[in-house]
Formats: C-alpha cells, sequence, structure tokens
C-alpha cells in the first residue's frame, strides 16, 4: 500500500500491429453486443423468459439467442401473450419457430385472463386488447416466478423508448419509471434486482428497423409470410389499410377491396394496418425502406392515439 | 438443442449443423448483394448546459440528413404551432418523455440513430444540469466522439467545465468544441475565436496532468448555429434562403462541416491492445450435439474486449491463472480461426480446466494486472455521499466482487480547471462530484489501467442494499494485494 494517494505513471503501452481487415462491420457489432446481453440475462437471473411474439424483432432475437448458446440448447422458455386477436399466420410461425429452436414455448392468453376477471376488456366496438395484455403478462411473471423478460423493443421505435435502458427494472406493479432509470456506463449492466421486482432486458435497443432487415437478410431468418407482399381484403380507415377478420369486420357503408399489400409491423390484428407493397423479398423490402419517409410505428393505429401514448402504456407494464 | 435436430429455420439460408471443420474468417464473409458492410457505428454524446442548444442541434443533424420519418415530422410540426412557434421546432424530436415537455428540459439520456451514405450514428443527448451529471457521464462512457456544445452568448462556463472534465476522465477519443449561436451575436468571428482560446486555455495547463497527448491533440473546435443549420451540415451561406445578413453569416469558417468531422472520427486510439476477452456464459451442450466433432464438454460463451483471439493461442485464465490454449474458436455453425473485438463468440479450450462465467482470458505473454487493492476515479451518483469504510459491489462486465472504501483521496474540481484535484483532504464524495479513491477487493480485479482500455480498466459499484447503481470507476493502478 505505498502508493496510496500518489497519481498513476501509465505503463509503457505495448505496440502491436494493428490489422484491421479482420474489424467486425456494422452488424457484427450489433450482434455481438445483442449476444452479450442475452449471454448475461442467462447468467445472472434464475428465471428469465424470451417474450415471443412471433414478429420480426422477436424472430432475430430468437435467432440470436440460439447463436448466443450454440452448440448448447437456448436455456430459458419463450412466452407468449396470446391476445387471441393475433392474425393466422403469426400463430402458426410463433408454433414451427419455437419447434424448430427447441426451447420451450408457453402461451397466455388474454382471453383466459378476461374470463379470470385479471384483466378487463376495453369497451366499445373492436376493442383493443394492449391494455389487457399488461395484467396477463404481470400475472404470467407471478405465476411462473420470472426474473427478468427479455424483448425485441428498439430504441429508435418512438421517443420514450429512446430513453430506455438496456437492462430496465420493473416494480412488482411491473410500472417503469422513466425518472429513475439505472445509469448504464460502458457495457456493464447492473443486473441486481429488489424482492418482487423484474427485469426487463432490450438486446436490440441499438438496432434500427434497416438493421433488423439486413440482418434477416444476412442471417436467413425465418419470417412470418404476412411480411412479404400477398393479396389481402382490406378497408380503409382513415387512410389506413386495416385488414378485414372476424375482429374487424366490415362495417355498414364501407366497401372492402382486395389489394397487394404486406405488414410492416405485426401486431394485433386490431391494430395493424397493412402497406400497399409489391416486395416479395428481403432485397425488396430493404429498398422500400431505404425509399420510405414514414416511419415504422406510423402504420400501428396503438401509437397514434395520443403523442404520449407509448409513455403511459410502459408506464403501466406494456412490453 | 435435441439431437439429431437438422430441420431448417432459414429461408433458403444453410441449415443447422455442427460446426464441420471449415475454417474460415468472419471477415472474409461476403457482404449481403445491394448493401455495403458499414463500419460500426459512431457513438456520439452531447454535452453543454440547459439551452445551449443540445436537442436543437441534434434535430438538425437528423433534419438535414434527411432522417427524420414524415409522419414525426408532422407531430412535431403540429406540436410547434399549438405553441404558437412558426417552425418546426427541431428540439422536440429528441424531448421525448412527457415529464420533459413539461418542464421544458431534458432531463433524461435519450438516444437518436441516424446515418449517411458514409457512416452510422447513435448519438446521446446527455442533458445538461448540474444535477445530472451521470447522464453525461453514462453517455461519455461509450462514446467514441463528443460535442461539447457552448452557448456563444455566455462563453466557457462552470458546466463547460465539468463536461471537459467528464469528457477527458472518460478518455472519450474525440472531443469537438462546439460554438452554437453564432448567429445571434454581433461580430461572431472574434467571438468565436475568444471561446476557443478560453477553452485551449483552460485545456492543456489542466488535462497535462491526466490525459495523453494524443487526447489532446483530438480536441477539435467549430462555430455553428444549430437553429439554423450552419456548419452543421451545410456549410454556412448554403442555406438556400437568399444571402443571410453580413456579419451574421459564418462565411469566414473554411473547415470541415460538424457532420464531417463525424464521419471522420477515429472510433478507438489507434493503439492496440494484446488479446482479453471475458467470459459470459458456460455452454453445456446437450448430450449428443457434439459427438465425434472434437468440441470438449463445455464451451464458452466469451466478449473479445480488445485485441485478437486465434485457434493454438497460449491464454492465461484470470484471476486463477491457470494456462491453455484455444482448441476451437466459432460463432453458430461457422468455425473461425480467429476473430477481433468486439466480438462475441464461442471458444473451447485444450485442458478442462475450471472456468466461471465472469473470469478473463487474456495473452499468456502480456496478461492484464490483477490486485485487491486499487486507486481507481470513481463518478458519485448516489444521493448519500461516497464516504471511507462503504461496503459496495465493484462489477466488472459479467464479473461481481465485494469491495470496501479504504480511502477517499482526492475531488476533482472544475472550478479550478478541467481536472484540477482539489485538495488531499476530501473525505467524502458529494452526488455528481468525481474524485480519486483507493478500494479494498475481496477477490482480485483483473484489470488494465483505464488509460490503456476502457473495457478493461472501468467498473461500476452497486450498492448492496438499495441495489442501484451508485458509481463509476476508472482504474489508474493497483497496489501491493
Ligand atoms: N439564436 C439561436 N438560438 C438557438 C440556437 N440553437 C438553439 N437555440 C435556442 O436555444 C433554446 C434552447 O435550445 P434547446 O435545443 O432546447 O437546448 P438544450 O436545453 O441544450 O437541449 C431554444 O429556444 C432554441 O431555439 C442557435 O443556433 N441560435
Amino acid at each position: 500500500m505505498t502508493k496510496i494517494g500518489s497519481s498513476s505513471t501509465p505503463p509503457a503501452s505495448a505496440v502491436i500491429a494493428d490489422e484491421h481487415d479482420g474489424a467486425p462491420d456494422h452488424l457484427d457489432a450489433l450482434e455481438s453486443e445483442s449476444i452479450t446481453i442475452i449471454r448475461e440475462t442467462a447468467g445472472a437471473f434464475e428465471r428469465p423468459a424470451l417474450l415471443f411474439s412471433g414478429g420480426k424483432d422477436s424472430a432475430v432475437l430468437l435467432h440470436l439467442s440460439r447463436k448466443a448458446f450454440y452448440p448448447g440448447p437456448v436455456p430459458f422458455p419463450l412466452l407468449h401473450v396470446d391476445t387471441g386477436h393475433n392474425f393466422g399466420e403469426t400463430l402458426a410461425f410463433r408454433d414451427q419457430a419455437a419447434r424448430v429452436s427447441g426451447a420451450k414455448l408457453i402461451v397466455r392468453s388474454v382471453e383466459d385472463a378476461i374470463r379470470r376477471g385479471i384483466a378487463s376488456e376495453d369497451p366499445g366496438p373492436m376493442p383493443s386488447r394492449n391494455r389487457a395484455q399488461s395484467p396477463t403478462l404481470l400475472d404470467a411473471i407471478a405465476e411462473l416466478g420470472l426474473d427478468a423478460l427479455i424483448g425485441g423493443a428498439r430504441r429508435d421505435e418512438e421517443k420514450a423508448r429512446a430513453k430506455e435502458r438496456v437492462f430496465s427494472v420493473r416494480d412488482e406493479f411491473g410500472q417503469w419509471d422513466p425518472r429513475n432509470q439505472r445509469p448504464e456506463l460502458w457495457r456493464t449492466f447492473n443486473t441486481s434486482l429488489r424482492r418482487g421486482g423484474h427485469m426487463r432486458v432490450f438486446p436490440l435497443s441499438d438496432w434500427t428497423e434497416l438493421d433488423v432487415w439486413r440482418y434477416i437478410q444476412r442471417e436467413h431468418v425465418e419470417l412470418p409470410s404476412l411480411y412479404f407482399a400477398h393479396e389481402r381484403e382490406v378497408v380503409e380507415r382513415q387512410g389506413r389499410l386495416t385488414p378485414i377478420s372476424p375482429f374487424t369486420p366490415l362495417a355498414a357503408g364501407e366497401r372492402a377491396q382486395t389489394l397487394t399489400v404486406r405488414f410492416r409491423t405485426v401486431g394485433d390484428l386490431t391494430c395493424t394496418a397493412a402497406i400497399e407493397s409489391r416486395a416479395t423479398t428481403l432485397e425488396q423490402i430493404i429498398a422500400e425502406l431505404e425509399a420510405s419517409t414514414t416511419s415504422e410505428r406510423g402504420s400501428r393505429l396503438d401509437d397514434r392515439t395520443s403523442e404520449a401514448a407509448m409513455e403511459d402504456r410502459k408506464k403501466e407494464g406494456y412490453f | 438443442m435435441p439431437s439429431g435436430e437438422s430441420s431448417t429455420v432459414s429461408r433458403g439460408g444453410s441449415p443447422i449443423s455442427v460446426p464441420t471443420g471449415d475454417h474460415d474468417d468472419l471477415a472474409q464473409r461476403e457482404p449481403p448483394s445491394g448493401s455495403v458492410a458499414l463500419r460500426p457505428p459512431l457513438r456520439v454524446t452531447t454535452c453543454g448546459a440547459v439551452d445551449d442548444g443540445k436537442s436543437t442541434l441534434i434535430g438538425r443533424l437528423l433534419f438535414d440528413t434527411r432522417s427524420v420519418p414524415r409522419d414525426q415530422l408532422e407531430a412535431i410540426e403540429r406540436a410547434s404551432r399549438a405553441r404558437g412557434q412558426s417552425e418546426p421546432d427541431l428540439s422536440l424530436l429528441t424531448d421525448g418523455l412527457r415529464a420533459e415537455r413539461e418542464q421544458g428540459i431534458t432531463i433524461d439520456v435519450a438516444y437518436r440513430y441516424f446515418g449517411t451514405p458514409r457512416r452510422r450514428f447513435i448519438v446521446a443527448d446527455a442533458p445538461g444540469h448540474a444535477q445530472y451529471t451521470r447522464n453525461m457521464a453514462t453517455a461519455a462512457s461509450v462514446a467514441d466522439l463528443a460535442i461539447l456544445l457552448v452557448d456563444a452568448r455566455n462563453g466557457i462556463t462552470h458546466q463547460t467545465r465539468r463536461h471537459a472534465l467528464i469528457a477527458t476522465l472518460m478518455r472519450v477519443p474525440s472531443v469537438v468544441l462546439a460554438v452554437n449561436k453564432l448567429d445571434a451575436i454581433e461580430d461572431p468571428q472574434a467571438v468565436f475565436e475568444r471561446v476557443c482560446s478560453a477553452f485551449a486555455e483552460l485545456m492543456p495547463a489542466d488535462v497535462r496532468a491526466i490525459a495523453p497527448p494524443d487526447i489532446r491533440a483530438r480536441f477539435k473546435t467549430i462555430p455553428i448555429s444549430a437553429l439554423r443549420g450552419d456548419n452543421v451540415v451545410r456549410r454556412s451561406g448554403a442555406t438556400g434562403d437568399g444571402p443571410a445578413p453580413r456579419g451574421s453569416t459564418l462565411g469566414w469558417y473554411t473547415g470541415p462541416t460538424l457532420l464531417e468531422l463525424l464521419e471522420n472520427a477515429e472510433p478507438r486510439a489507434a493503439r492496440a491492445m494484446p488479446l482479453r476477452l471475458q467470459v459470459t456464459a458456460v455452454i453445456r451442450p446437450g448430450d449428443g450435439a457434439i459427438a465425434g466433432t472434437g468440441v470438449q464438454a463445455r464451451a464458452y460463451g466469451v466478449f473479445i474486449l480488445e485485441g485478437r483471439v486465434s485457434v493454438g493461442q497460449e491464454v492465461v485464465i484470470l484471476p486463477s491463472g491457470r494456462r491453455s490454449r484455444v482448441a476451437s474458436l466459432g460463432l453458430y455453425e461457422r468455425s473461425l480461426t480467429y476473430a477481433d473485438a468486439p466480438r462475441a463468440v464461442t471458444l473451447t479450450l485444450e485442458h478442462e480446466i475450471d472456468v466461471a462465467r465472469g473470469d478473463f482470458i487474456a495473452d499468456a505473454d502480456r496478461p492484464p494486472e490483477a490486485s485487491s487493492s486499487i486507486e481507481a476515479d470513481v463518478v458519485w451518483f448516489d444521493r448519500n455521499p461516497l464516504v471511507s469504510g462503504a461496503r459496495l459491489i465493484v462489477k466488472q462486465g459479467a464479473r461481481s466482487v465485494r469491495a470496501i472504501v479504504e480511502r477517499v483521496a482526492h475531488r476533482h474540481d472544475p472550478n479550478q480547471g478541467a481536472v484540477r484535484l482539489e485538495s488531499d483532504a476530501a473525505s467524502e464524495l458529494a452526488e455528481n462530484d468525481v474524485g480519486r479513491v483507493w478500494l479494498k477487493t475481496s477477490a482480485p480485479l483483473v484489470f488494465d489501467v483505464y488509460e490503456r482500455s476502457r473495457a478493461m480498466g472501468s467498473f461500476i459499484l452497486i450498492d448492496r442494499t438499495s441495489t442501484d447503481t451508485v458509481g463509476g470507476g476508472m482504474i489508474l493502478q493497483g497496489g501491493v494485494a
């Protein structure tokens, strides 16, 4: 302890040839960060789970999880909160992707939660089940004893998400407190929890929508067919193309049309609008996005309700 | 994965299979058709006092590089009109949270993503008031470049000094002093030069104590108007709104625009390091999954922090000190001969030795230091002061050890210049103070001094009761264990 208080004298730095030919590129850097976050989650928590909706972001998360633990198995289950308003294609894809990955799939249903009185249906015709999703999820967390949930949210999606941490603490009511977030320095994450709380982990925080698509292309990640152009019966409502389904039937005076469309983001049938598109391949989707002037969530009806919609839903425990 | 699993998940892609022994390098992968393989994104942080124009500047960068989607632009146009403003207020693009909008100030770090054909950027908007030093430290800890924003009308302030101190301590590789609001001032050129020389006076004298010459050389200065966009993406005078009034343009400035500085910045110091990696997962393949592949019973998920790892390389595992050799390297079904930092890969060792999550693996000939007694600069975030005798958890990546604060030796005082030590008498660090402490740890910390490696020389401090992150530390040296 002779050196206490003295200022440091840096050792002569070792000089090594700096070879750039092996340098990771943009997608490698994002992938490596995400894999490390997923490994850290699996190692630091007792019972983590991956929130798996069958959308493109969760498909990428599942792919990253397989890469992170290969040649071992994905060491946590997949959890889907099924609103009962999903596209059939999404559910079929969800089951297929889970089977192929070998990970256990756990489904908890909003309808079930409504029946049990844990959640309530929003009033009015064609109710959105976004609100009912939060209590259903919190109930599943308690039932399964989960302490960490890996989710696919990205900071580029929405302004409230731009401030989200990678490891984001939720209290026992599942609430997010934007004014009391832990600072995240370097790449060292604080994974400690207080009793009753749990962690939401967002390994794709620093990815943009285009990064996700380019990665899907590079890695040949399988996706539901909804993301690719196809013919579909839709109705135009407030300038948006709503798919016609048992949950979103044609109203009096409305006219259905069959158009070539695809979905840029896939949520519930009640809140996802289609876009007209002829993009049937990943190359074409990426080209379309590069030329696009509208944000991804611009086609989500649920975010449009109010400027602060997402922020409020997050405070309530929405993913 | 269950044994015998051989189905594919990929759309026309390669089937998932065990390594076949066809070695190739990550670097040799073909870029996907139709897209350029970009360099890793440059992480930028903006710092300045409240109202210096940070939000406006980031909004301007996004707007002028056409990175703002139409629907978002329409939303801020609506919001600006509702407040009675005729022009869209670009600062609304980053002021995301309701609490902030109500108070009209940025209160937390927000991240923005944009790109040009040359490079991609991740911008952290770090707020300016004194009680939020922690946000600036958070953003600076991973930043490749910091923009220090100064309001030309105020010149260098206490906040500028504090931010310069943190950027220097955090070893942000490049720092740009951007003198803003020069459109609102009489003789902008003279004011700009005055601010720059005040800053130059501040920096060399006081930074010398801690900043190596290559860091000092990385300070750049630029005159801008974030409001009008002068020298941000467009050169001053090139607005196309007709000639700007004489005396208020920045046409006399002939250097690069801010965007050009960002596009050309080097993300890290050119100095290369010997191999350092950390084990982040111990992988136990399921029965049979790796039969006949030569893969050991255990593989390690690792993150390469510094340098290059190669198959056959002699390595040392720390803190145990055991030696081995890299038997195989790979990621998923791909085998590799080598991989470079910063990269997550999976590796196996030639010897069956005990390696745990959080352990470090390093170049056997040039290992890092290990010590249970550490001198470090600490940024303190907690409302309760840091005092001698405090018990905390030190976390370095995936490794946690217990620690006791042996001594708070100094407090850095930004008022005395960027980084002058206040006195030897400091006995505690208050919230948002930066100071020098000695820690004793329950097990040796494995490290390289922070000045050489941000990844190997940093740690966070966690309060054992509240579980909060209460500080960030940068290792200066190890003592005698
Ligand atoms: N005249 C002038 N005003 C500016 C400039 N940049 C920002 N402002 C104004 O300064 C105020 C504070 O800007 P803001 O971006 O919110 O600052 P922040 O608190 O640092 O994020 C706003 O009224 C801006 O319009 C500039 O270049 N010139």
